[in-house]
Parts: C-alpha cells; sequence; structure tokens
C-alpha cells in the first residue's frame, strides 16, 4: 500500500445509470482513495463500463443516458462542474477498443498539451517521448512518429491511446480492459508503468482478469447485473475472505 | 457415389439459369447509361467540334450573333458561378457543421432538414421568379450578376449542404468521442479532427456543384444575364452574358445563325462541366488512395 493516503479522489453515492430507463447500474456507493488503484471486476454486463461512462460525463453525449445519484471529485459533485472540459482534461480514459485518431503518432500525442495551448515544439517533443515510453510504444515508433496513428497494429493503437491519456497528466486514469488488444508481454510492461504511475495519479482498471486485477490492484470491487457485490482488499477476494459467496465463485472461476 | 454428391440437381441448374439471366438483364440496364452520353458528346464534336478554336473562345460574337467568338458568355458564365460560390459555399458549410456536429434531435433541426429537402425540390423557374422578387426588385439590386449569383446560390444551397453533412458524418463517431474524452470542445474537435478528414470529400461536393451551376438558365435569365451585352462586366453590379443563355439564344432566337454555332457553344458548356467532374472525381481518387482508417 505504498503512496497510499486516506484522502479520497472520487465518492460514488448512490449511482444509478439507465440507458432510455433500462437501468446498467443501481444503487452502486463506494470511493476511491488518491494514489491506489482500484480494481473493478465482474463479468459481461455487469455495469462496469456504465460506471466509467458516468465518471467522465459521458452522459452528455447519449441522449438516451441518464445518471443519477452524485459523483463527487475532488470532493465536488459533478454537476457542479460547470466547467466539464476542464473536468474531463484531469481525467484520462481508456476503453476496449482502440481508437487511434487519423493524425500522426506524433499529433495523437500531442493533441491533448496542445489543447491545453501548449505550442513549443521542444516541450511537446519531450511530453510525446515520455508518454510513449511510458506506454511501452516509444522503442516501436521513435523512427516513424509521423506515420497515421490510425494505421498502426490494434495492439499498438491501444498502447497509442494510452500514451494519449497519459497525455492530458491526467488526475485520474480509468482503463477499461486495456489489456484486451495487447499481447500478454506488453501486456506485463504496461502492468509495470501503471505500478509507478501510482504514486502521481489515482488509476480505475476495469478488467475481465481477475489475476490481472490481483496483481495490480490494492482494492478491488465485484460488480454483477449492475450491482456493486463487494469491495474487498484485493488479497481477500483472493483468499477466500469474501463477504458474499458470488464473489468468490467469479474469482475462482466457478461462475455460471 | 463421390461423383453423384457433387452433381447438379435439377434446382442447381434452374438458379445458375436463372442467376446468369439476371446478371445479363443488370448489365444491359447499366450499359444503357453509357448510351446518351456517347450521343450527346459524339453529335456536339461532330457538328460543333469545327467551329472551336482559340479565337473562338476568346472573341467577342459579331454581326448579330451569327458569327464571331463567345468571349463574354465564356467569362459572364465564370462571374456568376464564382459569385454565387462565394455565397453559397460558407454559408453552406456553416449550417452543415451545425446539422452534423452540433444539433440536436428536436422540431427546430426536423424543420431546417425540411426547409433544405423542399428548397432542393424548387423547380429552378420557381427560384429565377423569387429571385425576380428578392434581388432585383425588393433589395433593389437590378438585374445584375449579384442578384443572378444570389439566385443561383439559394438554389445549390441544399446539394451544398447535404454533401458536407455526408462528408462529416462519414468521419467515424468514435474519433471525436476520443477527443472530447480528453476535454476537447465540440469545435477543437471539428477543427482538429472532423473537418481534416472530411475536407476532400467537402470539396468534391463543391465541384459537382459548380458544374451543375454552371449549366443553369432559368434561374439567372430574369436576375441577371442579357441575351446581348456591348461590354464585358467590370463588377458584380453589372449585367452579363452567359453561356447558357447564349446557346439558347443562338439556338433559338436568332435568325441565320450557322448550324455549327450552337453545337460549338454547347460543346464548350458541357467541356466546362466534363473538366470541373474529372478534376471532382480526381479529387476522390485522392482521398480514396489516402484513406486515413
Amino acid at each position: 500500500m505504498v503512496g497510499n493516503t486516506d484522502q479520497v479522489k472520487l465518492e460514488i453515492r448512490d449511482l444509478t445509470v439507465s440507458y432510455s430507463g433500462q437501468a446498467a447500474i443501481s444503487g452502486v456507493n463506494l470511493s476511491i482513495r488518491e494514489h491506489e488503484i482500484f480494481g473493478i471486476i465482474g463479468p459481461a454486463n455487469a455495469g462496469k463500463t456504465s460506471f466509467l461512462k458516468a465518471i467522465n460525463r459521458m452522459d452528455m453525449f447519449d441522449p438516451n443516458m441518464q445518471v443519477e445519484g452524485n459523483i463527487l471529485f475532488n470532493g465536488r459533485d459533478l454537476r457542479k462542474w460547470r466547467n466539464v472540459y476542464a473536468l474531463r482534461s484531469r481525467i484520462g480514459v481508456v476503453f476496449p477498443l482502440p481508437v487511434g485518431l487519423p493524425m500522426s503518432v506524433y499529433d495523437n500525442v500531442a493533441l491533448s498539451p496542445r489543447l491545453r495551448g501548449i505550442k513549443e515544439k521542444a516541450e511537446l517533443d519531450v511530453i510525446v517521448e515520455r508518454c510513449l515510453t511510458r506506454a511501452a510504444l516509444w522503442d516501436e515508433v521513435k523512427d516513424r512518429l509521423h506515420t497515421l496513428g490510425s494505421l498502426l497494429s490494434g495492439g499498438q493503437q491501444q498502447r497509442l491511446t494510452i500514451a494519449r491519456a497519459l497525455s492530458q497528466e491526467p488526475e485520474l486514469l480509468v482503463l477499461d480492459e486495456f489489456s484486451i488488444a495487447v499481447d500478454p508481454v506488453t501486456t506485463m510492461r504496461i502492468e509495470d508503468v501503471l505500478k509507478e504511475l501510482k504514486s502521481e495519479m489515482t488509476i480505475i482498471l476495469v478488467t475481465n482478469l481477475v489475476q490481472q486485477a490481483r496483481r495490480l490492484a490494492d482494492r478491488t470491487a465485484f460488480f454483477l447485473d449492475g450491482e456493486c457485490v463487494e469491495i474487498a482488499q484485493t488479497e481477500a477476494l483472493f483468499t477466500r475472505q469474501t463477504r458474499d459467496s458470488r464473489t468468490r465463485d467469479y474469482v475462482e472461476g466457478r461462475f455460471g | 457415389m463421390d461423383n453423384h454428391m457433387f452433381a447438379a440437381t435439377e434446382l442447381n441448374r434452374k438458379n445458375q439459369r436463372t442467376e446468369k439471366l439476371v446478371r445479363m438483364l443488370f448489365i444491359l440496364m447499366a450499359s444503357l447509361l453509357i448510351l446518351p452520353v456517347l450521343i450527346i458528346l459524339g453529335t456536339l464534336i461532330y457538328k460543333g467540334g469545327s467551329i472551336i478554336s482559340i479565337d473562338f473562345l476568346f472573341t467577342d460574337p459579331t454581326n448579330g450573333m451569327t458569327e464571331g467568338g463567345i468571349f463574354p458568355a465564356l467569362l459572364g458564365t465564370i462571374w456568376l458561378v464564382a459569385v454565387a460560390l462565394v455565397i453559397s459555399v460558407p454559408l453552406g458549410i456553416a449550417a452543415a457543421i451545425y446539422l452534423s456536429e452540433y444539433a440536436p434531435d428536436n422540431w427546430f433541426t426536423r424543420l431546417i432538414n425540411l426547409a433544405i429537402i423542399n428548397l432542393a425540390g424548387v423547380p429552378s423557374i420557381v427560384h429565377a421568379l423569387f429571385g425576380v422578387g428578392a434581388f432585383v426588385v425588393f433589395f433593389g439590386f437590378g438585374t445584375s450578376i449579384l442578384a443572378a449569383s444570389l439566385t443561383l446560390a439559394i438554389m445549390t444551397l441544399p446539394v451544398v449542404i447535404v454533401s458536407t453533412r455526408e462528408s462529416l458524418q462519414a468521419v467515424p463517431h468514435s474519433f471525436r468521442e476520443a477527443c472530447w474524452n480528453m476535454g476537447a470542445t465540440r469545435w477543437q474537435t471539428i477543427r482538429r479532427v472532423v473537418l481534416p478528414n472530411a475536407i476532400s470529400g467537402i470539396l468534391t461536393g463543391i465541384i459537382l456543384e459548380v458544374s451543375r451551376t454552371a449549366g443553369e438558365t432559368a434561374p439567372i435569365m430574369f436576375t441577371g444575364a442579357v441575351f446581348f451585352s456591348p461590354f464585358l462586366p467590370q463588377g458584380i453590379m453589372d449585367q452579363t452574358m452567359a453561356l447558357s443563355l447564349h446557346l439558347f439564344v443562338v439556338s433559338t432566337q436568332v435568325p441565320g445563325v450557322p448550324e455549327n454555332l450552337p453545337y460549338g457553344v454547347a460543346l464548350v458548356l458541357i467541356g466546362m462541366v466534363l473538366i470541373m467532374n474529372s478534376v471532382s472525381i480526381a479529387f476522390r481518387m485522392r482521398l480514396r488512395g489516402k484513406k486515413k482508417w
């Protein structure tokens, strides 16, 4: 638990997300502490992605998506953030399907700094190299920074997406099954980077790989059918100290 | 026994015969499209090709328009199209960006879309009469390039809007969301991601619009184009000759015109349009060659 403080970064109170009246998650309460890696595991349709979308106010893109309850980021209700762009720029999100923007690899990573108003080439160069290195992509693309990001392989695009999220210098990094398009060796490299990043930011890691949660997360929540069944110290979940038998069944692969 | 498994059954043979027949029918229908183009071009070149020369393009008509060239009409068409573009392109692109990137799905948006569809359906002669009432008389522009070009601009606006909107919509939505998620505003997203990837498609649409505008006759004949003018237009408040109207005049209104003259005028007009279309096709090929996702 090195680096953890008891400062709450994100507090979720009675969160319900629904699409056209159909609830995807309901009544979720949890709090995420500063500088922790918070894992979320659970089968498909458990509401993990809806949870992440609500954090970044992505309900504003989708007229069918309704969010009820409260989300407090740095103690302040998301709905009270009048400048939603500033909010989003502090939260880096990585979704399972990589999106390489149709611009050069360099421009992909320099986009967020440029949006913040950084214009100087030297400064951008430093940011681009640092973020690509952290996302374990630098060695593969350093000689072709000016090829199109959207033409990289799937795994490379995923790491490009991670580099882009890091270029925001986020306070909160949200990863939704980032390893789905990445090979196991690269996955391990990124996992190592995430452990280092913990000292700089708070990380929410949604994953289908329960062992990945075990390797990385300080605490882990188990979502099932739109409910948060259990939140515990990660090690406890894997050592049969679960309060709910469904959690134990899931982590031990005896589900359904 | 094995052979029997793959032998064609009666049903297979029937399906294959139908397949051949249907295929032939479709090829025939598609090929029929080429015929009118070939006949029109062939006739024009055969009957009007002899008159085309540098002199024909760059001298004034003489002797009651039965001799000489078509320079004032050619120049007039370029004026009309250019001024119409200056008006319709910024307006059309701005409207398309609103409709594609900003507009929520509500009654106001539906009203705008309905207006676009209806505007596209208005016959050109009605546009012409509207142009007379609105621009020539009400705004007091008189019969001028400005009034004629405004009429043309309003007529082609729906085409610009629809083609621009399609090009914008062709940029995948996931690119926009990725950008928004980083905290970019709508306009930052449009400027940095959407527009750079839609620009070739937008240009293609505009060039197609140009070729359509160049050929229109009705909207300009009451608003700014004249049968004959001894002067070249000096500005947008002048009247002008135009190729399309000139073709109408030399074909039906003036006696004693040599046969190859109207064919020559038509050939120049269609040549302009074809050149524009080729440019547009070249753009699209470049777009495809540089596919970015």
